[in-house]
């Protein structure tokens, strides 16, 4: 129900978006088009790109609401989620993004410092620059496959919270590498001649100087990338989430229960589950997803006011 | 007692005069396959305003960058022939880099202040170095501010941004971030490109007092700039399309009086009559 409506508008989204970038085109090449008609037309392309958006969390709200109430975010589910509440599942999905900050961000910042600071500017860097900017378009099944066969089996860490917070982490990684590259680029090279020339050591510098300045953007990469992480279905499908688990997660090698999976499955596998129930869950992931974002908003904005 | 001792900090005033801080032995760099120093020799006095001057892109900025080894930063980058600070080849494999811009400190261009308090700008060189203590700290940022000339405008807003002070406040704050390392040579990269005249007589007015103890060598392209300040200067120039010649050097006064050179002489009068 959710997918397809999701589908629907995008398909929508993209075939206006289209539309109209083509009759802007077409009316630049005959040289008619006006400063105003170009406003207009790219003010609706905006509107059009917004729009779904607005729709989806909207109707989202509408149909999800009737569910939310005290018992329904603090309960664990009963008769396979049709009744009881779902606080096993937000605590999951809490481990989860919790492990995959763990993970993703000390790498992540690491290996940005290291490429922008450090390694040389030859072909093997661009590559490997290039190779990671790739891996954000992987498709998330394939991580999810490659967790099942590196961590779940070959390092023997089997469906667990684990195994699922380090297949998380490598797709995060992407972004947060990417973030803090460019964080880290931004900072101007003045300031690091600037220490630099009296003495200061290279890694002092970087300690001091670069991450502090770079801070607040390597921050809002990984608060996107997490926020991402939280509403993720396929890579953790396949690593460690369960439907039902009776008790919260005692251990990192325990396996767990998930928004984005939990939504797949009531309102996939379960029959006669009350629609109401779907979309209440529908509603504690988009607000969980959205209110990182809107942190990530936060930072950002602040970030430049300081400046 | 106290005449005595004037007379006895002069007397070592003049000593100095004489010894050579800075040597550059047939020096040649490069920037990949470009060729930006041509066989440069040249000794810097210790107790003397030396000025660097010559049109832009002659390589001015890169004779600078060779005493602290700032052109290590550029990929490419390459050194032949020999730099000594105190007779110290400063190129040889054994040199602790961060220990030579310890003693050889830079001011650039552009004002460039960290993105922190005025306190903590120039605290961080000390910070950096290990100094952890408050008071010393206190004592050392007081210190440098002073000799820098900025202290009375600033000691009211030591915790305020650094990058809201004027131009010429932020280049002296520069300054006082690397007197407070003490340095033994100041460096300055047309430290007053970027200020009004005003602002540039203030920092020609801290260069004359700061030269007392320091070595300083001065890029400018400002001709009477480096009439004002300097007592040496080296005119370089690049011919055709090769960058890097130094034409000329010798007591500044000579040099604007008496070129030896004509192509010194046809800079000078081009800019200066
Ligand atoms: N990083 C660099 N890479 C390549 N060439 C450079 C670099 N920096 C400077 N140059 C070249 O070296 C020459 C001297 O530069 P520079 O020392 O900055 O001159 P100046 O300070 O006298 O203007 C110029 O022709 C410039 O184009
Ligand atoms: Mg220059």
């Amino acid at each position: 129900m959710v997918d397809r409506w999701l589908i629907a508008f995008y398909i929508y989204v993209v075939v206006n978006i289209a539309v109209i970038v083509l009759a802007v085109i077409k009316a630049k090449m005959t040289r008619k088009i006006s400063e105003r008609t170009a406003f207009v037309f790219l003010g609706l392309a905006t509107a059009l790109a917004v729009l779904p958006v607005l729709f989806i969390i909207v109707y989202t709200i509408i149909n999800g609401a009737g569910a939310i109430s005290w018992s329904f975010l603090t309960q664990a589910p009963s008769q396979a989620g049709k009744a009881g509440g779902i606080l096993p599942v937000i605590i999951g999905t809490f481990y989860l993004m919790l492990g995959t900050l763990v993970f993703a961000l000390p790498i992540g910042v690491m290996a940005g410092i290291y490429l922008t600071e450090y390694a040389r500017d030859n072909w093997l860097t661009r590559l490997i620059n290039m190779a990671i900017m790739n891996l954000a378009g992987v498709p998330s099944i394939v991580f999810g496959l490659f967790g099942l066969s590196v961590f779940v089996l070959a390092f023997h860490f089997g469906l667990s919270l684990l195994a699922a917070s380090l297949t998380l982490a490598s797709q995060a990684l992407a972004m947060v590498i990417t973030t803090s590259r460019e964080a880290i680029l931004a900072v101007p090279r003045e300031y690091r001649e600037g220490s630099l020339a009296i003495g200061v050591t290279k890694w002092q510098t970087v300690r001091h100087i670069v991450l502090p300045q770079a801070l607040p953007g390597i921050i809002t990469g990984v608060v996107l990338a997490i926020s991402r992480a939280a509403g993720e279905t396929a890579p953790i499908l396949v690593t460690g989430a369960a439907f039902l688990v009776p008790r919260l997660p005692g251990s990192p090698l325990d396996q767990f229960m998930a928004l984005p999976y939990h939504l797949y499955t009531v309102s996939s596998n379960v029959p006669g589950m009350s629609k109401t129930t779907m979309w209440g869950v529908a509603l504690v992931l988009l607000v969980v997803v959205l209110s990182f974002d809107v942190l990530a908003a936060v930072i950002r904005f602040r970030s430049r006011q300081r400046i | 007692m106290n005449r005595n001792h004037a007379l006895l900090s002069n007397k070592t005033l003049t000593a100095q005069a004489c010894a050579t801080k800075l040597r550059t032995e047939k020096v040649n760099l490069y920037y990949g396959s470009f060729q930006a120093l041509r066989n440069i020799t040249l000794d810097i006095h210790a107790c003397a305003i030396t000025a660097i001057i010559g049109p832009s892109g002659c390589g001015k900025s890169s004779l600078l960058r060779l005493f602290n080894r700032m052109n290590d930063l550029i990929p490419g980058a390459r050194v032949e022939g020999n730099v000594e600070l105190d007779g110290i080849l400063i190129y040889s494999p054994g040199i602790d880099v961060v220990e030579l811009r310890k003693k050889v400190g830079m001011v650039f261009q552009k004002p460039n202040p960290f993105p922190m308090s005025v306190f903590e700008n120039v605290a961080f060189g000390p910070r950096r170095h290990g100094m952890s203590n408050r008071a010393e700290l206190e004592e050392i940022v007081e210190k440098s501010l002073r000799h820098a000339a900025l202290w009375d405008e600033v000691k009211d807003k030591l915790e305020q941004s650094g990058l809201a002070l004027s131009g010429g406040q932020q280049q002296r704050l520069c300054i006082a971030r690397v007197l407070a390392v003490e340095p033994e040579v100041i460096l300055m990269d047309e430290p007053c490109s970027a200020l009004d005249p005003l602002a540039t007589l203030k920092i020609e007015d801290l260069m004359r007092n700061l030269a007392q103890e320091y070595t300083i060598i001065i890029v400018t392209h400002n001709m009477q700039q480096a009439a004002r300040v300097s007592e040496m200067a080296a005119f370089m120039m690049m011919e055709e399309d090769r960058a890097g010649v130094l034409v000329e050097y010798g007591p500044t006064s000579e040099l604007f009086t008496n070129p030896k050179d004509k192509r010194t002489e046809d800079y000078i009068t081009g800019r200066f009559g």
